[in-house]
């Protein structure tokens, strides 16, 4: 059964839900994003300079039975001009959630964040990143899940069964930013023989007392996080082929609250994918209330990133230090920009990245971001995307 | 509330009648029987309009639903969910107030499904833009301020006490308040704010006070202006629901991510 089989069936299961009439709504956003990057790419396949694309992410509610229930449908699709892989269409969300006193159950293809660092995400495992959406790994495909909540005095249980795995989305041959070579999605490999039938399961406990919230976190399946591997496609071009090992990883979440500043720490241990390792992300976020007698603020951000893995790790950040600013204009427009780089400190490479976002009127927001790299060595991970440095200007009509 | 603080009140009232009572004392038995009028609602839901305007007179609209339940010997618990404008639809606020320790808040970005602890000594910060500081619009417990009566006057005609109020938690962006209270529903009907450099900053005025139950009197309008930056703010108040049976459970992390 396909993703959008399952999604189907959903669809259906619910649709006697919707029927009782409460409250219901349509809402959403249409989007124009152009990006514009600076250099010629490292492989001619990819395109140039521009590149342009359309996104569409309705969305519809509906509330019931004094708002205990919900089912809530958000397709999504982007149409882009070059790369093929990066025109896509998703379910972000198709989901029916059920509230009681002392649990919550949630069915359906859904949305599950967990953690507290700003650089990275490091313990977030549950939904799968769609990667060609953007390189900060904030954008999420819908994961289909089962997930009960329960909810006492000493904290939350949430436990997840997800009976469908789904493939992390990698750049098109034509496509920036782009791995090199690029991924062949066709030749995906999965250590389980069940493919992406394989069933992953999740528990997680989180509560807050005082000024700490903590979360800690057992997952076991296929890992959203591929092996890529070097390989050759049926034309006989070099290629990297994803590779979805069966994992365990274990994740801890942290963070005190204290006063103006904000403590972090994410941790995990995984197990399964070639050698275990531990990671870390821990930091700070500091922020300076109504700078210079005006009623803008300005938070300082510092964290670090390690992988014990070293150098072999096939992550960009496994000995790194994260420097960011974030400026909150507390105005009508809510204008505000968040600035950040991120230090190798073993090979000197530098991302640098910018983000800005101002309402217009009432119902548009236009967003700003740049990316770029700097002094990658041709061991790091990241040096794949070395020329691919972008800037980007998109529109938003909210309805 | 602080039943403790009103039968300590409510005990020491016979002596407060023989002997002269001090401008502090007289200040801080008008904010008791304020709150002492204002319990046992338990708990309250309402719609929000919020109207920001500029002094070139340019409007901007945002709509809320508030829901907010009392807490025995704490301050309240409240839920604010934004419906516009509609790129911030769906995020909400979830706010365990406190007399003087920080409140904690806990916000919910719905694009990411994210629930982040935020940093509350920010209490003299805007609020999504609008005149009102957050300090403003968390609930007013008695222990928050120090008290001063300064005398009694009318307002519009209507009979008030004026009352000084200091604050006594830290990172206030007021050095005192001056606030009218309605001799006759004890409820504030005019306040200024006077900013860390003792100036006048804004004024805030309540208006159309409804009865509901038969007990609690809630404000159509509010208004507050800017007098040194010439903005404007209006609260309209709608769909005042009072004892919903609201739980804990709606005021807890997991309603945070529910809300819609």
């Amino acid at each position: 059964m396909t993703f959008f089989r399952l999604c189907f069936l959903l669809a259906v299961g619910g649709l006697p839900f919707v029927s009782t009439v409460d409250a219901d709504e349509w809402s959403g956003l249409v989007g124009i994003e152009g990006r514009y990057f600076t250099q010629t790419p490292q492989d001619p396949r990819q395109f140039d300079h521009e590149n342009v694309s359309l996104i569409v992410e309705p969305e519809y509610i509906h509330e019931w039975d004094d708002g205990r229930q919900v089912f809530a449908f958000v397709p999504f699709l982007r149409i882009d001009q070059h790369d093929s892989n990066r025109t896509h269409f998703d379910i972000r969300e198709l989901t029916w959630e059920k509230a009681e006193d002392a649990w919550e159950l949630r069915l359906g293809v859904r949305k599950v964040f967990w953690g507290v660092a700003e650089f990275q995400h490091l313990v977030d495992i549950i939904n799968q990143t769609d990667l060609v959406e953007n390189l900060d790994t904030e954008d999420k495909l819908g994961q289909p899940m089962a997930n009960l909540a329960l909810i006492q005095d000493w904290g939350t249980l949430d436990v997840f069964v997800l009976p469908f795995f789904r493939e992390r989305t990698f750049a098109g041959s034509e496509g920036r930013p782009r791995e090199q070579p690029p991924v062949d999605e066709d030749q995906a490999g999965f250590e389980s023989s069940a493919e992406e039938h394989h069933v992953d399961f999740a528990i997680r406990y989180s509560h807050f007392i005082g000024d700490w919230d903590i979360g800690l976190a057992h997952f076991y399946g296929t890992s959203r996080a591929p092996r890529l591997i070097p390989g050759v496609d049926a034309s006989g071009s070099a290629v990297l082929v994803p590779f979805y090992d069966i994992i365990n990883q274990t994740s801890l979440d942290v963070q005190a609250t204290k006063g103006n500043m904000l403590w972090k720490l994410e941790a995990l241990h995984r197990s399964g994918q070639a050698n275990a390792f531990n990671a870390l992300a821990g930091g700070f976020e500091y922020t300076f209330v109504g700078i210079f007698e005006t009623v803008i603020d300005l938070g300082i951000l510092g964290e670090y990133h390690y992988d014990d893995r070293g150098e072999s790790a096939p992550t960009t950040l496994e000995d790194d230090i994260a420097l960011g600013t974030r400026l909150s204009f507390n105005d009508v427009q809510s204008t505000e920009a968040l600035m950040g780089l991120i230090v190798d400190r073993e090979s000197s490479g530098k991302f640098f990245n910018l983000e800005a976002s101002r309402r217009l009127g009432e119902n548009w927001v236009v967003e700003f971001q740049v990316r770029a790299f700097f002094g990658q060595s041709r061991t790091d991970p990241a040096f794949t995307f070395t020329r691919d440095d972008y800037a980007e200007m998109a529109f938003f009509y909210y309805f | 509330m602080r039943t403790w603080f009103v039968l300590t009140w409510l005990l020491t009232l016979p002596l407060h009648e023989v002997l002269a009572q001090t401008p502090e004392e007289k200040g801080l038995a008008i904010a008791v029987e304020e709150e002492r009028r204002d319990t046992g609602w338990l708990d309250q839901k309402s719609d929000l309009q919020m109207i920001l305007r500029n002094k070139h007179g340019e409007e901007s609209t945002r709509i809320l639903r508030i829901q907010t339940k009392e807490v025995d010997g704490d301050g309240d618990k409240s839920l604010t969910v934004f419906d516009t404008p509609r790129d911030v639809k769906g995020t909400a606020l979830l706010i365990y107030t406190h007399a003087l320790k920080p409140d904690d808040q806990w916000l919910y970005l719905p694009a990411l499904k994210r629930v982040k602890r935020i940093a509350s000594a920010n209490k003299s910060g805007p609020f999504v833009g609008s005149e009102f500081a957050y300090e403003d619009l968390t609930s007013q417990e008695v222990e928050k301020y120090r008290y001063q009566w300064l005398r009694d006057e009318l307002l519009d005609g209507r009979k008030v006490f004026v009352v000084e109020q200091y604050p006594a938690y830290e990172h206030s962006g007021y050095t005192r308040r001056i606030v009218w209270i309605d001799m006759e529903i004890y409820r504030p009907l005019k306040i200024e704010f006077y900013d860390r450099k003792n100036a006048l900053l804004k004024t805030l005025t309540f208006h159309h006070y409804q009865l509901y139950l038969d007990q609690y009197w809630r404000p159509d309008r509010m208004d507050m202006v800017n007098h040194q930056t010439g903005k404007h703010t209006s609260l309209l108040w709608k769909n005042y629901r009072f004892k919903n049976g609201l739980s804990d459970r709606a005021f807890d992390r997991n309603s945070l991510k529910r809300v819609r």
